[in-house]
């Protein structure tokens, strides 16, 4: 047989295929040896991206401490999806306590191994949004701030979606939600609200902090693996599409999430003990516009008629981002339709 | 109980009045533990507040033959001990003083000065004391701090726990040189108040004015 | 060894020789010398391994022991007052899991107004919260129920939690017996969890339950309290054994025998009961103590037992349900439910207020006497209270009632200086 040279991105999506690589290059997810912690039958739904973040990121976990990993969660949908009476998805030791205290918890798991000598067991801690930046934030900055032996990860869906699509201090400005209702002369969420909780963890300098998306699982299960190749407080925030309160098409969750990166709404980047170490370039800049326009969310920006004003202001946010985060290449920077 | 140790009152209450910073809890803990180095039953407590330096406080002391099992604050003391004088005109510190009780005072003014003359003279002349205890813990310990050395005059005075028992008492509290030095203190200010009540003894009847005189101990 | 020792570091030593493997603290007064006192040791490595771990809160102390003990870990932990109501969601949850963590209530009444002395409003807060609730008498039953609560919590899966009240016990300086390691070691096997996260053995713990079976896992814990009722005894008979001398039971009975008048209570307030007791004896009046040691499960057959034969209860308690009346009151009735015995409820001690043997006897006096309101606040300043209601019911803004009782007994207290001076 002969070998030609493999071209990636061959789908104009800029993922690269499994089957183009190499086993050992290969994501813990294609392996069929993969330990499955959130196996099948959950009740989560179609599209979700939280499902998907935390069956990677888990996996890998899973992967990078030979199978020894202790999960615990916040109340949320993750936790309602996978523990319906009477069942578990969970195939991993997994606890649920409450809603705002899954740092803590994680904080007295990582206790009790290192009491017992077993700090080759690692814990995992989960929440969504609300559950990290909200009603758990004092307990996560607790953690961070002891420097315990814990990953905590955010599944970012931007707003509390399992009591029905509220607002959190997650939730983007202009964003249609329950509690930010598209009415009135400024409809949507306000600006000048919310909280970047990957920098909070960085000021708290803790080891690790990375950001990811479901679109890049590479990406996603390297940083796993890398923030469990180290001790102490490491932080994953991992932007997770909720088709049901995004308004999105459950079939386009992965792709809204590469949108969300490749517009710079949402930077995908690394940082070790407070300093940035690493940025996932834009590979195409695209306008804002097409990330919105996927989701019913933003669909009073685009209807009746557009509202210019505040498209434009969500694009500065891009390109402060881009600025702030370096996140063009230079010569990529030239050619981006807004940056000329 | 040791053989030289009498309770002049059973149960036997003390009210401790300082301020915040001077050891009043820690000096109503220290006479508790001597008294139960004498085989007697003791409890102590402070009168619970915001802690802040400076301010008043009140710690309490029992002492029994018995098991003490009340919880209330002492409000009919038998002893007062006033670790800071300058609390006697802001405060009630005398209040439901016990008559047949003690009363030591920690100043090197004499009580006509202080102005408690006529108070003082509704009881027993050897009940009554001031001791220079803040100049007698100056000299042994270079701090202000009578607490313990005040204890030993308490000692001296009422009989009701020993010296030795005292000087156990702030060694099991403290260590190293803080301990020897605050029994050194102690044992000075047991001696001086030895002295004293022999003054007051043979002056039977007078009014004695020795505490100024005497702050060689 | 017996000691002339604070509360707080007796109960301290207590607990460090149950071999705690995870201690979280949050300062809260009077808690606080109980766990600065667990650092020390943990520190100098008397108490080893343990980990002793500075939390940022409440809520985060009861979710460290929440999430160390699921992990097989020896959990304990202590708060009071404010702080207690701050942890109250993983109170109910740490119970709710069946997770044997125990902890050390230094009871403190809870603001409005803000108060940082004793009485049992934390507690009674919680008291349907599914822990255990035991009740020290002294400093040394405090004590020995830290050590009793580490056995009970274990057998049953449960947690419990140790009510000693806020400076009156915690910072009083007492005999206390301290027992030695080898008896702790003797009466309190290694913690084996009924249930633990483990990579070998993988559970979902925390899972969500609906309406198809939530009432029988409630139910369960009712069952389990009701197991615990029944172990308490046995539990109590094994410690004097190894101890040398009696703790712990469901209740306490004093001069019971042909007692018309029982005084039922909880915590540091029996001493003073007895002792006004005793002098009532003296007097020939026929008055007993009834002191409830378990207050959860509440024992409603012993109570039932030893005051069925009283003409007339006195229970005196130190919180109450506003609106209701007493608390533990309520409890007593319900275990008298079968018979007619005269009842009466006593607040007293609210926040502090000394206790007085004066104002005890004097109150049992109008009892015997059947001049008791079926409900009395102890000591309670009627005419303050009077001049309140007052100002209220004249001006719509009368303003904060705190700031205004205040302003109102130091004016009453000038006035009085005036007229005697």
């Amino acid at each position: 047989m002969t070998f030609q040279p493999i071209k990636f991105y061959q789908t104009g999506s800029f993922v690269v295929g499994n089957r183009l690589l190499g086993e050992n290059l290969r994501t813990v997810q294609s392996d069929i040896a993969r330990s499955d912690s959130l196996t099948l039958g959950h009740r989560a739904c179609q599209g979700c991206g939280e499902a998907l973040g935390a069956r990677y990121a888990l996996d890998a976990a899973m992967r990078a401490t030979g199978n020894k990993i202790l999960a615990t969660n916040a109340t949320g949908c993750l936790e309602v999806f996978t523990t319906p009476y009477p069942e578990t998805s969970w195939q991993i030791p997994w606890l649920h306590s409450v809603f705002g205290n899954t740092a803590a918890v994680a904080t007295g798991m990582a206790a009790a191994l290192r009491v017992k000598g077993r700090e080759d067991i690692r814990v995992v801690a989960q929440a969504g949004d609300g559950g990290t930046e909200d009603i758990g934030f004092g307990c996560l900055s607790g953690m961070f701030e002891r420097n315990d032996d814990v990953l905590f990860i955010c599944y970012d869906n931007q707003a509390y979606m399992n009591t029905g699509v509220q607002r959190s201090g997650a939730t983007p400005p202009a964003v249609r939600t329950a509690t930010t209702e598209a009415v009135g002369s400024h409809p949507g969420n306000v600006f000048g609200q919310g909280k970047n909780l990957p920098q909070i963890a960085m000021a708290h300098e803790i080891p690790y902090v990375a950001t990811a998306t479901v679109a890049e699982l590479h990406d996603l299960e390297a940083k796993v693996e890398k923030a469990m190749s180290m001790r102490g407080a490491r932080y994953l925030h991992i932007l997770v599409p909720c088709p049901l309160g995004w308004g999105s098409d459950p079939s386009a969750t992965i792709k809204i999430a590469r949108l969300a990166k490749e517009t710079g709404l949402f930077p995908v980047f690394e940082a070790e003990s407070g300093e940035v170490t690493g940025v996932s370039k834009i590979r195409h800049r695209l306008p804002v516009e097409s990330y919105l326009s996927e989701q019913r969310r933003y669909a009073h920006l685009f209807k009746p008629v557009e509202n210019r004003e505040v498209l434009d202001r969500i694009q500065a946010m891009a390109d402060r981002n881009v600025r702030r985060f370096g996140l063009l290449e230079e010569e990529v920077a030239n050619n981006t339709p807004r940056e000329q | 109980m040791g053989k030289d140790v009498r309770l002049l009152f059973d149960p036997f209450g003390i009210r401790i009045h300082g301020r915040g910073g001077q050891g009043v809890v820690t000096a109503a803990e220290l006479l508790s533990v001597a008294a139960f180095l004498e085989g007697l039953h003791a409890q102590a407590f402070p009168s619970f507040g915001s802690e802040r330096m400076g301010a008043p406080v009140v710690a309490f002391c029992r002492i029994s033959t018995r098991t003490i099992r009340t919880r209330e604050p002492i409000s009919a003391p038998d002893a007062l001990i006033i670790q800071d004088v300058t609390l006697i005109h802001q405060l009630d510190v005398f209040s439901g003083v016990n008559p047949f009780g003690y009363v030591l005072i920690n100043t090197s003014r004499t009580f006509d000065e202080l102005g408690l003359g006529e108070f003082i003279e509704r009881f027993d002349r050897t009940h009554v004391l001031t001791v220079p205890a803040t100049e007698i813990a100056l000299e042994h310990l270079g701090r202000p701090v009578a607490n313990a050395v005040l204890l030993a005059g308490f000692a001296a005075m009422s009989n009701a726990v020993s010296l030795g028992s005292v000087s156990e008492a702030i060694k099991r509290r403290f260590s190293g040189i803080t301990a020897d030095k605050n029994v050194a203190a102690a044992e000075s200010a047991f001696n001086f108040v030895m002295k004293e009540l022999e003054g007051s003894r043979s002056l039977s009847g007078v009014y004695h004015e020795g505490a100024k005189d005497s702050s060689d101990a | 060894m017996l000691e002339q020792i604070e509360g707080s570091r007796a109960v301290a030593k207590a607990v460090a020789l149950c071999r705690p493997e995870v201690v979280c603290a949050y300062p809260i007064s009077p808690q606080t010398h109980i766990v600065e006192a667990l650092g020390v040791l943990v520190k100098t490595g008397e108490l080893s391994p343990c980990e002793f771990i500075n939390v940022e809160s409440e809520f985060a102390a009861m979710s460290v022991a929440i999430g160390a003990s699921a992990t097989g870990g020896r959990a304990y932990t202590a708060t009071a007052s404010q702080g207690l109501l701050f942890m109250i969601e993983a109170i109910y949850n740490a119970a709710g899991l069946g997770l044997p963590i125990v902890m050390t209530l230094a009871n403190r009444a809870i603001g409005a107004p803000i108060n940082i002395w004793n009485d049992h409003s934390d507690a009674m807060a919680v008291r349907d919260s599914g822990w255990i609730q035991l009740f020290a008498e002294t400093n040394q039953d405090a004590v020995d129920l830290h050590i009793q609560a580490f056995r009970l919590a274990e057998e049953i899966s449960m947690p419990v939690m140790v009510c000693m009240d806020g400076f009156i016990l915690t910072h009083a300086v007492e005999e206390v017996d301290t027992p030695s390691q080898g008896q702790v070691d003797a009466f309190l096997p290694k913690f084996v969890p009924r249930q633990v996260l483990d990579v070998d053995d993988p559970v979902s713990i925390g899972a969500m339950v609906g309406p198809e079976a939530f009432s029988e896992v409630r139910y369960l814990a009712h069952a389990k309290q009701l197991q615990a009722k029944e172990k308490i005894p046995g539990i109590s008979r094994e410690f004097e054994l190894i101890f040398g001398h009696p703790a712990g039971g469901l209740v306490n009975g004093y001069r019971l025998e042909n007692a018309d008048t029982v005084v039922v209570a909880m915590g540091s307030l029996l001493g003073t009961i007895k002792d006004a007791v005793d002098d009532l004896a003296e007097e020939g009046k026929k008055v007993g103590v009834l002191g409830i040691t378990t207050f959860r499960p509440f024992p409603l057959e012993e109570v039932y037992a030893y005051l069925s034969e009283a003409r007339r209860v006195v229970t005196i308690e130190k919180a109450f349900a506003v609106g209701m009346g007493g608390i533990l009151a309520t409890d007593v009735a319900t275990s008298l439910n079968r018979v007619r015995i005269d009842q009466y409820s006593v607040i007293a001690g609210l926040g502090g207020r000394a206790i007085t043997k004066a104002s005890v006897r004097s109150l049992l006096e109008d009892a015997i006497d059947d001049r008791l309101e079926p409900l009395t606040f102890l000591d309670l300043d009627h005419e303050l209270v009077e001049r309140e209601i007052t100002r209220m019911r004249e001006s719509k803004r009368s303003g904060p009632t705190a700031e205004n009782l205040i302003r109102d007994a130091q004016l009453k207290k000038f006035s009085r200086t005036q007229r005697d001076g």
